[in-house]
C-alpha cells in the first residue's frame, strides 16, 4: 500500500473514489427499507474514510461533495431535491461535511510527512553512495599521484645522488602509477555506460580465443608469477557479441583475480559453447569468499577486506551491467577443493567454420578463381609442391 | 625527417618535442588548427602528428582538408579512444592511431612503419617477415622455406595485410578489398578467413604474431622486427 497513490494518476483516482460512493450509494438505496437514511450517512462516511487511506486529498475531497449531495438527494426527505426541511437533517449534514472534509486534510498531511520521509531516505541513501563512490575514487586517485609526485621529487633533487637502479626503479613506478590512474578513468567512463542506461551493444563477429588472449595480452606484465591456464573447447564457433565490451569483462574478472590472488596461485579460464550460450569461466585456488562477500561482490562500491588494494568496487558492477546488457548472466562461487569461480553465461549466435564451405564456392565465383574446397579447409596440410592456384588467380 | 606536432596541450608538445628530437627527427609545432594547416602548407612535413581535440576545429576535419593535398603519413594522437572515432579517422586517410596515455616506444615504432610506408617502393616483388616471404610476381608464399598452399581468397588476403605491413587495415576496407563493395557488413567472411589464415601461418594461431588484431577496428600485420 505504501507510496501506491504516487502512481495513480488524478483523474483515476477521482473516477475510483466517485465510483466507489456511488457503488455504495446504489446498495443502500437498494436496501434503504431495512436500514433507514440515518445509518447511510454513516456508511456514506466510513466510505469515504476509507477511500482516504488510498487517495490523496483531491479525490477524497471531491467523494466527500459528491456523497453528500447523493445523500441529500436521494436519502433525506422529501426525496429527489436538495432541500432539507428537518433542523436535525440539516445539522447531520452539516457534520457530515466537517468530518469528510477532516479526514481528507488529516490524510494529506499524513501523505505529505510519508512522501518528505521517503525523499529524505532517498536522498541519504544517495549520499551514502556518493560518498562512498568519492571516499573510494579520491583514495584511488591520490595513491598514485602521490607515487608519482614522490618518486619525480626525487629525482629532481639536486644534491642527492641516486643509483641508477634507483632511479630506475623511481621512474618505473611513475609509470605503474599513471597507468593505475588511466584504468580508474576506464573504470569511471564504462561505470558511467552502464549507470546511464545509454549502454549500447554493437555486436560483430569475434574468435573466442582473441576474446579471451586478448586481456591476457594486456595483463601480461600483471600476471608474472601467476599460473595461467586457458582451455577453450576444441571446434568453438565464431561468435556474434559485443568484443570491447565482454573482452573487457574478461579483462575486469581477471585483473581482479591480479589483485585478490597470492602471486603463485593458478588462474585457470574456460570457454565452451553449450549449443545455446558461450559460456566463460575463471576460477583460482586462492582463498575464495565468505558467504556475506558472495551476496555482494556485485554491487556497486563493494570492496572485500584484504590488505592488497587497487580496486575502486567498481571492476565487477561493470562485468555485471556489460554482461546483462548481453542478456546473460554472471555469477560467482567457490570453487571445489578451494579458490572461487566466476562464470559468464551469454546466450549467442554462432557460426561454424565449415559453415562456412558454401561461402567460399561463392567467394571463388566471385572473383573467377579456382579454388579447391578441400584444400581449404584442411588447414594442417601445407603441400610441399608449388600451389598452382595461387598462380592462375588474378589478385 | 620532419615531423610537425599539432597539439595544443604544452605537456604534449614538449614531450613529443624531447622524445622525437632525441631520435633524430626534426620537431614543427602547431597549437591550433589554423597554424597547423599552415605550417603543413609552408614546410611540408615527412609526417604529422595530430590530435582530434584542437581547440578552433575538429581533428577529423582538419584530417580531411590536409588528406586534399597532402600525401605524407598522419598519425592521430588523441584521448578519444572510441571505436567510432578510430575508424573514422583511419577512414579519414590516417595512417595510424594512438590513444593517450601512450607509449614513447610504440609511438616511434608507429612513427617508423608509417614513414617505412609512405617511402615504399612500388616495384617490390618480394616480402619477407622472419620466417615468412610472400613473392609477389610468382605468387608463392613460403613459410620456413617451404612452400605454403593457400587459396586465392587467403593469398590476396595475406598479401593486403603484409603489403601494408604496420598499418591498420579496417575490416570494412579489407572486406571491399578482398571481396567488393558489396560485402562491407559480412564481417564473419573475415574472421573466418583470417581464421584460415592464421592456421596456416602463425607458429601459435592462439596468440598471432603476423596477423594482430585491433579489437573491434580491424588487423594489422606484424611490424618487422618490432613484434
Amino acid at each position: 500500500m505504501k507510496l501506491n497513490y504516487f502512481h495513480q494518476s488524478m483523474f483515476k483516482q477521482v473516477l475510483v473514489s466517485n465510483l466507489s460512493v456511488v457503488l455504495v450509494a446504489l446498495i443502500c438505496y437498494a436496501s434503504i427499507n431495512y436500514i433507514g437514511y440515518h445509518s447511510v450517512a454513516l456508511l456514506l462516511l466510513a466510505t469515504v474514510s476509507v477511500l482516504s487511506i488510498f487517495f490523496t486529498i483531491y479525490p477524497v475531497l471531491s467523494a466527500a461533495a459528491m456523497s453528500a449531495i447523493i445523500w441529500d438527494f436521494f436519502f433525506i426527505p422529501p426525496h429527489f431535491t436538495l432541500h432539507i426541511t428537518n433542523s436535525e437533517d440539516a445539522l447531520l449534514l452539516l457534520m457530515y461535511f466537517v468530518i469528510a472534509l477532516t479526514s481528507g486534510i488529516l490524510t494529506s498531511k499524513v501523505r505529505e510527512l510519508e512522501k518528505q520521509e521517503f525523499l529524505k531516505e532517498e536522498r541519504s541513501h544517495t549520499l551514502r553512495l556518493y560518498k562512498t563512490l568519492f571516499d573510494s575514487i579520491s583514495h584511488e586517485l591520490r595513491t598514485p599521484i602521490a607515487t608519482i609526485v614522490g618518486a619525480s621529487d626525487n629525482l629532481l633533487q639536486k644534491d642527492v645522488k641516486i643509483a641508477e637502479k634507483d632511479k630506475l626503479e623511481l621512474v618505473d613506478q611513475i609509470s605503474v602509477a599513471a597507468f593505475r590512474l588511466n584504468r580508474l578513468i576506464d573504470n569511471l567512463l564504462n561505470m558511467q555506460r552502464v549507470e546511464s542506461g545509454m549502454l549500447e551493444i554493437k555486436p560483430d563477429w569475434c574468435e573466442v580465443n582473441e576474446l579471451i588472449n586478448s586481456p591476457i595480452n594486456r595483463l601480461k606484465s600483471e600476471l608474472v608469477g601467476h599460473n595461467v591456464e586457458v582451455n577453450i573447447q576444441p571446434e568453438m564457433p565464431i561468435v556474434r557479441i559485443d568484443f570491447g565490451l565482454i573482452e573487457q569483462s574478461v579483462f575486469n574478472l581477471l585483473h581482479n583475480e591480479v589483485l585478490y590472488t597470492q602471486p603463485d596461485s593458478t588462474i585457470s579460464i574456460n570457454a565452451s559453447y553449450d549449443g545455446k550460450n558461450l559460456i566463460i569461466t575463471i576460477a583460482d585456488n586462492g582463498k575464495g569468499f565468505s558467504e556475506e562477500e558472495l551476496k555482494l561482490l556485485f554491487t556497486k562500491f563493494y570492496r572485500i577486506a584484504v590488505n592488497k588494494t587497487g580496486g575502486t568496487g567498481l571492476g565487477l558492477s561493470i562485468v555485471k551491467g556489460f554482461v546483462e546488457a548481453h542478456n546473460g548472466t554472471v555469477k560467482v562461487e567457490n570453487n571445489t577443493p578451494n579458490g572461487a569461480k566466476f562464470t559468464i553465461v551469454i546466450p549467442v549466435e554462432t557460426l561454424m567454420l565449415q559453415d562456412y564451405m558454401d561461402f567460399s564456392n561463392i567467394a571463388v565465383k566471385m572473383n573467377a578463381q579456382y579454388e579447391t574446397l578441400t584444400e581449404t579447409y584442411r588447414p594442417k596440410q601445407f603441400g610441399k609442391i608449388k600451389d598452382s592456384t595461387t598462380d592462375n588467380s588474378e589478385e | 625527417m620532419n615531423i610537425l606536432i599539432i597539439d595544443d596541450e604544452v605537456q604534449i608538445q614538449k614531450l613529443l618535442e624531447i622524445t622525437l628530437n632525441n631520435n633524430d627527427y626534426h620537431t614543427l609545432i602547431a597549437s591550433t588548427a589554423k597554424e597547423g594547416i599552415s605550417t603543413a602548407v609552408i614546410h611540408p612535413p615527412d609526417l604529422i602528428v595530430l590530435d582530434l581535440g584542437l581547440p578552433d576545429e575538429d581533428g577529423q576535419s582538419v584530417l580531411i582538408k590536409l588528406r586534399e593535398w597532402y600525401l605524407g603519413a598522419i598519425i592521430i594522437l588523441s584521448v578519444r579512444s572510441s571505436e567510432e572515432d578510430i575508424i573514422r579517422a583511419l577512414d579519414n586517410g590516417a595512417n595510424d592511431y594512438l590513444t593517450k596515455p601512450f607509449r614513447t616506444g610504440e609511438l616511434l615504432a608507429r612513427i617508423r612503419t608509417a614513414l617505412r610506408q609512405t617511402q615504399l617502393n612500388p616495384t617490390v616483388q618480394k616480402l619477407e617477415f622472419d620466417n615468412l616471404s610472400i613473392d609477389l610476381t610468382s605468387r608463392t608464399v613460403t613459410l620456413d622455406n617451404e612452400s605454403l598452399k593457400l587459396t586465392a581468397t587467403e593469398y590476396s588476403l595475406l598479401t593486403l595485410l603484409a603489403k601494408n605491413d604496420g598499418k591498420v587495415l579496417t575490416h570494412q576496407y579489407i572486406l571491399k578489398q578482398i571481396w567488393g563493395p558489396g560485402y562491407t557488413q559480412q564481417s564473419q567472411y573475415l574472421r573466418v578467413f583470417v581464421g584460415q589464415l592464421r592456421k596456416k601461418i602463425e607458429p601459435n594461431p592462439n596468440n598471432p604474431k603476423f596477423i594482430l588484431t585491433e579489437s573491434g577496428i580491424g588487423y594489422r600485420f606484424c611490424t618487422k622486427g618490432e613484434e
